[in-house]
């Protein structure tokens, strides 16, 4: 080696400027949100992991566990029919929902305000009850068994049309948010150049949407593979990964199986989750701020079609629903349709009122809490460039809750905070861990909300601060956290509606002082009682609704004081006349 | 250019930036006069935006080191150094008032309300801005939008003003009052005033002194009048301004050939046969109406007329100087009944004292200017 060589790998000190108050909070703050997902997030999936490669005594037995699982044909089975389920409902709901959307918002249909909030309904229940719903129309004494020439519901069939139905208005938002961007002027070139309107569909609209619909069908075909809802209800003897580890966990306590099916259906779901990510990466904006937007013209045929079908996705969210809630207040379906409230009265079940308040508090502590870590969480990645290099990892974090399912990050939980030796196992089987639990579920989606409404932000406010010596969290509370406050608003909603109808994250967590209401619902349907089960996913749906319309009459409300600026119309005058 | 009469306020030694590999600015080195004007001008890429945000604080150097009033501020963050700045997208807060964002660095100050009031008034009242405190940024136009920034970045009285391409979003006759209104501020606050621009006009009307950057590094530094008359490279002849390029060749002391004629110009001690670039301004090439005897004039036809208001731009071919089109700029009050129309035979002449050469830099392109 030469001296020059010698000379070129030697580091010269790195020039590092001296830190002031903003610079050490943020990097305090930036240390606590990584330990908070190592010891919620990190350290679970990985005490998971080491569940796998072990015997019930929790000695080392390497890969044993995995080669016991594929010599067990039922188990084997179950992989491939959740990525049969999956992908069908996928495809399914791609087609349905980007009609939708696109009628919503390519075309000019009236009522589309009316139809947009029928067809997010589903997002208020847990997804049993479409399952629920299913099994009063089509089920055994089903009014509409006939429909289905002498199949059963209970099966492959009843588990793609509840998945369908309680999947949709997710599709629906990120396919309407794709559509609705894009720039009337291509569409004039087009015409211009005498294209075809269906040319036109396929070589502008199509690619235009294209990110989206990868992105909706990923995220569709996750949640699908992953719920464990709907399966347990309607699916009969049809075996899925989902339902095949809480059969392990619970009813056989094998956990190293568990584990073994859980990190089977992890898998696919992180798979699904690098392709979206790389997707995106590739997507560029295809709006530019000289971008018109696109106003639909009148046709009569599309629009008259497009009528016809949101009418008819319309009536049949409206029928699902509306069955749920005439099941549970009639007195014995379908032999006696007296109306009766006897199927609220949980305390004949053995179970109480008390998960529904459970239930509640859940979501209240959830939406309170969540909002706050994750907004500021979503500040410090967006926002603070403390350490480059802790931010990279920080990032990393709060993208990885969206590829865990629920019912793996809820047994990881389970691994390591029953762990003895673990210093913060007193949170187990408490209220606390289940809060935290449903954050690190649904952590993602929210802090992407927080980061796309922090990146809108002029990049230069925290310099502009800094050169006027006010402290970021200063410029935080008085500038970035009232602009964002509608934002905000939508992120605990999200959190708190979630909280209400998530089955997954929690089955394995609640204890005889936490039950849930979307879980006792599924224990009612399990002992047979459907009418009371019903009773509880809609008592789910009332708290959703009341939320929501709380929720708009307050954010209407409190925006009204605080959003004043938005919404004076820019007056751009010239200033040299004005000299 | 230092003279030590007067306060050097900052200064920037070896001062280097890396992103990665990429070396942003490199070893850059200057002194800037209290009070004094001064714009960083460079096309995009230059660094003369990073230049601007080590100098805030915003970025840290590679290497180097920065001194404002004695002090070594290199290394300090930027909530401790002192200045104030703007930037080409305002960011003001758009939730809060013209009044608040003003105010919002005085909040520190620990003023009382009235003192923190009549301040903020004087600002309106100098940015030309008064009845609009209780407006929000939203309401206000893009030029009223950068006074009101004007006017936060000047509240707490800093000593150093910092302009990141603060006109460059604004409509071309917005940008030409706020200069004026900028170039008045700064001659009545006597505050030392750095600003960066891509916009070589901008530049030359509001700098005390220019520094042209290029690839990282500082290529020419001089009042705006220095720097277009005696542009130290084809690149800075080209950038600032309009030139037209002829190649040539040196043939003795003060004479070189393009082509088929040759030139009288000074070509101070460059060797015989070098090859070299002359450069001259539009402006400075006179037409004649006949053959003359002073030195450089040639024979042309008017190949193209571009009227540009006060002043008419003529694209001229002459076989004998170059291939491509010369352009002239002939004001038009003076001209004369000469016949401009296309087609017309007429002479022109390179007075040998206007034409600027420089040896041939082959890495140097210059953008071909025909008339289409």
């Amino acid at each position: 080696m030469t001296a020059l060589s010698i000379f070129k790998n030697v580091r010269l000190p790195k020039f590092s400027r001296s830190k002031d108050l903003s610079d050490r909070v943020g990097l305090f703050m930036l240390a606590s949100y990584i330990l908070f997902f190592l010891l919620f997030l990190v350290f679970p999936l990985g005490t998971l992991i080491i569940k796998s490669v072990q015997d019930q005594n929790g000695n080392f037995i390497g890969l044993k566990n995995y080669l016991l699982y594929l010599q067990e044909p039922a188990l084997f089975q179950s992989f491939f029919n959740s990525l049969f389920i999956a992908i069908v409902s996928t495809i399914i709901v791609v087609i349905l929902a980007f009609s939708f959307a696109y009628a919503l918002t390519r075309t000019c249909i009236p009522f589309k305000g009316f139809f947009r909030l029928i067809a997010l309904i589903p997002l208020l229940s847990p997804s049993i009850l479409a399952a629920i719903a299913l099994v009063y129309w089509l089920g055994n004494k089903g009014v509409l068994k006939a429909l289905l020439f002498g199949n059963s519901i209970y099966g492959p069939i009843g588990i793609i049309l509840a998945s369908v139905y309680w999947t949709f208005p997710h599709a629906l938002m990120i396919l309407s948010t794709s559509l609705s961007l894009s720039d009337s002027r291509l569409y004039e070139a087009a015409e211009v150049l005498k294209t075809t309107k269906l040319r036109a569909f396929l070589t502008i609209t199509i690619p235009g949407a294209r990110y989206g619909i990868i992105s909706t069908a990923f995220v569709i075909f996750t949640q699908v593979f992953t719920d464990f809802g709907v399966p347990k209800v309607i699916g009969g003897n049809y075996n899925m990964l989902a339902t095949d580890i809480y059969k392990e966990v619970v009813g056989m306590q094998n956990f190293q199986m568990g584990a073994v099916i859980s990190l089977v259906l992890l898998f696919p779901s992180l798979i699904a989750f690098f392709i979206d990510q790389y997707s995106r990466k590739k997507q560029i904006s295809l709006l530019t701020s000289r971008s018109v937007v696109f106003k639909p013209k009148k046709s009569f045929g599309v629009d008259s079609l497009m009528l016809g079908y949101c009418t008819f996705i319309t009536v049949i969210i409206l029928m699902m629903i509306g069955m749920a809630q005439f099941g549970a207040l009639v007195k014995f379906w379908p032999y006696d349709l007296s109306f009766t409230l006897k199927h609220y009265q949980f305390e004949v079940a053995g179970l109480g009122w008390e998960s529904f308040y459970n239930s509640i508090r859940l979501a209240f502590y959830t939406a309170i809490f969540g909002t706050i870590i994750i907004f500021i969480g979503s500040y410090i990645v967006e926002k603070l460039k403390s350490d480059e290099r802790l931010r990279g990892i920080l990032q990393l974090f709060t993208l990885m809750p969206m590829s865990v399912p629920g019912l793996v990050l809820g047994l990881s939980y389970i691994f390591y905070f029953n762990a003895k030796d673990n210093p913060i196992n007193f949170i187990y089987a408490t209220m606390t861990i289940l809060v935290i639990n449903t954050i690190v579920h649904f952590y993602t989606v929210s802090h992407l909300t927080g980061v796309t409404v922090l990146k809108q932000m002029d990049k230069e406010f925290e310099s502009v601060s800094l050169s006027l010596k006010i402290p970021l969290y200063k410029m935080f509370w008085k500038v970035t956290l009232p602009v964002c406050l509608p934002t905000i608003f939508d992120i605990s909603i999200y959190l708190f509606v979630n909280a209400m109808t998530t089955v997954s994250g929690v089955i394995f967590l609640y204890t005889y002082n936490t039950t849930l209401a979307s879980v006792s619902a599924i224990h009612l349907d399990e002992q047979g009682d459907v009418a009371a089960a019903a009773a509880m996913a809609m008592l789910i749906v009332y708290v959703s609704v009341l939320v929501r319309i709380i929720h708009t009459v307050f954010t209407k409300g409190i925006l009204r004081r605080t959003q004043a600026w938005r919404h004076d119309t820019p007056n751009a005058a010239n200033d040299v006349t004005k000299a | 250019m230092s003279e030590k009469s007067r306060h050097i306020f900052l200064s920037v030694e070896n001062l280097s930036k890396n992103f990665g590999s990429f070396r942003a600015i490199q070893d850059i080195s200057i002194d800037i006069e209290e009070g004094e004007f001064v714009c960083f001008l460079g096309p995009s890429g230059c660094g003369k935006t990073t230049l601007l945000r080590c100098i805030a604080g915003l970025e840290t150097q590679s290497s180097g080191s920065i001194t404002q009033k004695d002090v070594e501020i290199s290394l300090l963050p930027p909530s401790a150094r002192d200045f104030g700045i703007v930037f080409q997208s305002y960011a003001l807060f758009p939730n809060l008032t013209v009044f608040s964002n003003i105010s919002y660095g005085l909040i520190n100050h620990k003023w009382g309300k009235d003192k923190i009031t009549s301040r903020v008034n004087e600002l309106l009242d100098m940015v030309g801005l008064k009845s609009h405190e209780a407006k929000y940024p939203g309401q206000l136009s893009g030029g009223e939008q950068q006074r009101v920034a004007l006017a936060r970045a000047l509240a707490t009285s800093p000593g150093l003003l910092l302009l990141d391409e603060p006109l460059s979003a604004l409509d071309a006759k917005v940008r030409i009052y706020l200069r004026k209104q900028i170039k008045d501020l700064h001659r009545k606050l006597g505050i030392t005033t750095i600003m960066v621009t891509h916009d070589q006009e901008e530049a030359q009307s509001m700098a005390d002194r220019i520094f042209v950057m290029k690839d990282g590094k500082i290529i020419q530094s001089g009042s705006p009048k220095e720097i277009y008359e005696k542009a130290n490279s084809p690149f800075i002849a080209d950038f600032i301004g309009i030139t037209n390029f002829i190649d040539a060749r040196v043939l003795s002391k003060n004479k070189v050939a393009c082509h088929a004629f040759e030139v009288e110009c000074n070509t101070e001690d460059m060797s015989a046969d070098l090859p070299v670039r002359l450069a001259i301004r539009p402006e400075s090439i006179y037409l004649n109406r006949a053959a003359s005897d002073v030195d450089n004039c040639v024979d042309a036809i008017i190949i193209e007329n571009e009227f540009l208001g006060s002043f008419q731009r003529i694209y001229v071919e002459s076989t004998s100087l170059s291939n491509e089109l010369l352009m002239i700029d002939v004001a038009n009050n003076s001209l004369t009944e000469m016949d401009l129309t296309p087609g017309s035979q007429i002479h022109i002449t390179l007075p040998p004292d206007q034409i600027r050469v420089y040896p041939c830099d082959c890495s140097f392109h210059f953008q071909k200017r025909k008339a289409t």
